[in-house]
């Protein structure tokens, strides 16, 4: 394994605590420390207790829009953490939001969205992507 | 709301202007949607020019006329394309025999008038014909809305099945890849959380069935004299196992038996939910508490617990299909989210209701609510 990423750490946040726990075998496998919590605030002050290098976040937990505040707080609180948000967004939601329109990315604060199921291959490679720069 | 569309057709300007007189200034009151209606008149004076204008503007109403110098009544209702699912045609003639009624009836007729006839007698037959217009309309809407309520559970369940099926694949795959290891105890807990959500699964599939079935209205309901306070024993005994384990308390008010007539699997799911509900939603060392009264035909369950309770939003929701109150008290709790919506399909069933009064942990007391009926059973 990579032993150039033991130093990096992950914080994952997600309401599902079985997702929770199947990403952080993925990234622990692969070498990284993971840090995890199951909604936005508890997330929050695990980012500033831990000061994790990238944060991967559920965009709907207990509040339709947890994701997206969260996301904007986190910039807020330091730009230059990576952002990955999961969605399981789709018209069954009812939520009118299209993850492949530039304005709707503009306005939330993500590096990258990836959408439900998780594949988990292509959530290590965005990772790893976004730890590289 | 608008004014119904009325055709009248017939040769005789004479009965034109008479059906167009009768109708100017006449409102017909619907109780059909506690309301009233205006008609506006057009009027045609040949089969032929009666098509097109049905074609052009779908009148709501057509007074046709059987004996029409072209083609004559009967071609016309043959000629329209379709009859509109607005529209209701009666049939006007001097001379109804049985043979052409039951013709004018199998191409699309909804009702007779006689000729001649008075302005009252016209009106009758127009009030009944818009109620009938009413009744359909709503019969439409109500179609259309349960086709999206529908539409909308199904999306839903796809989701709410979809989930466990998404965690279980993600533990196979850590299996499959030996990604902790080759020990095979450190799989334990993904092999527990697999099995637990798998579970789910399984119990929400139940509980859909239980709950099409009582809504199909197909489940033959036997009706019998049930004891109300026998059915909660039985119910505390499947909830004790998991009582016991976390100490909590469950105690049962009542020892004489209160009977009421009902059908004893419907009772069953009742109790059930409320009681394994007062236990999941407990805290450990909690209490549960029973109690079953009658007042005359009403029949009062109340179900108390010392658990986790609800907010005034949580509450006012609770009711409805795939609610399941989400937060950190609630996380390792399963639940399809149907219980207490089949609780209160039942409760209705039996015209009661059901109610909850709550706080953020202070407990939640159920109270369902039957009404014995005499009809009860012979719908």
């Amino acid at each position: 394994m990579a032993t150039d990423k033991s130093g990096k750490k992950i914080l994952v946040i997600d309401d599902d605590i079985d997702l929770l726990l199947q990403v952080k075998i993925h990234l622990e496998s692969t070498g990284y420390t993971v840090v995890t919590a199951e909604n936005e605030t508890d997330g929050y002050d695990m980012l500033t207790a831990e000061r994790p290098d990238l944060v991967v976040t559920d965009l709907m937990m207990s509040s339709m829009d947890g994701g997206f505040k969260l996301s904007h707080r986190i910039k807020k609180f330091d730009e230059s953490i990576p952002i990955i948000i999961v969605t399981g967004v789709s018209g069954e939601t009812g939520i009118d939001f299209d993850i492949t329109s530039k304005e709707d990315r503009m306005w939330i604060k993500a590096d990258t969205i990836l959408t439900k199921p998780i594949r988990f291959e292509q959530l290590m490679r965005e990772i790893d992507r976004l730890l590289k720069d | 709301m608008e004014p119904l569309r009325v055709l009248i057709v017939d040769d005789e300007q004479g009965m034109r202007m008479a059906v167009r007189r009768a109708l100017r200034h006449f409102t017909a009151g619907l109780p059909e949607i506690n309301g009233e209606v205006s008609f506006e008149v057009s009027e045609a004076g040949t089969g032929e020019e009666a098509i097109t204008i049905i074609n052009e503007t779908t009148p709501n109403i057509i007074l046709l006329d059987f004996k029409l110098p072209g083609i004559s009544g009967l071609d016309v209702l043959d000629k329209i394309d379709s009859v509109s699912s607005d529209m209701l045609i009666i049939m006007i003639t001097a001379y109804a025999s049985i043979k052409t009624a039951v013709k004018a009836t199998k191409s699309g007729a909804y009702d007779f008038l006689p000729k001649p006839f008075t302005p009252d007698e016209l009106k009758s037959v127009i009030k009944k014909a818009a109620g009938r217009l009413m009744l359909m309309r709503q019969a439409r809407l109500l179609a259309e809305e349960k086709k999206k309520i529908r539409f909308q559970f199904t999306s839903v369940l796809v989701h709410e099945l979809k989930a466990p099926l998404a965690a279980v694949e993600g533990f196979l795959q850590i299996m499959q890849n030996h990604m902790l290891g080759d020990d095979v105890k450190t799989y334990d807990e993904i092999i527990e959380r697999s099995s637990i959500r798998l579970g789910g699964m399984r119990k929400l599939i139940a509980d859909i069935l239980e709950m099409t079935h009582i809504e199909s209205g197909e489940k033959k309901r036997e009706f019998s004299e049930v004891d109300i306070v026998e059915i909660a024993q039985n119910s505390i005994e499947t909830a004790q196992p998991e009582a016991d384990a976390r100490s909590i308390g469950i105690t049962l008010h009542n020892s004489a038996p209160v009977t009421m007539t009902a059908d004893k699997g419907e009772i069953e799911i009742i109790l059930n939910n409320l009681v394994t509900n007062a236990v999941k939603y407990n805290k450990d060392n909690g209490k549960v508490d029973i109690t079953i009264s009658q007042s005359e035909n009403r029949f009062d369950i109340t179900v108390s617990d010392t658990g986790i309770g609800l907010s005034e939003e949580e509450a006012g929701k609770l009711f409805n299909e795939f609610v399941r109150i989400k937060n950190q008290k609630t996380r390792n709790i399963l639940g399809s989210g149907l219980g207490l919506s089949t609780v209160k399909k039942l409760a209705l069933l039996y015209g009661g209701d059901v109610s909850v009064s709550s706080a953020p942990d202070a407990g939640s007391t159920f109270k369902v609510t039957l009404i014995r009926k005499q009809q009860i059973g012979q719908e």
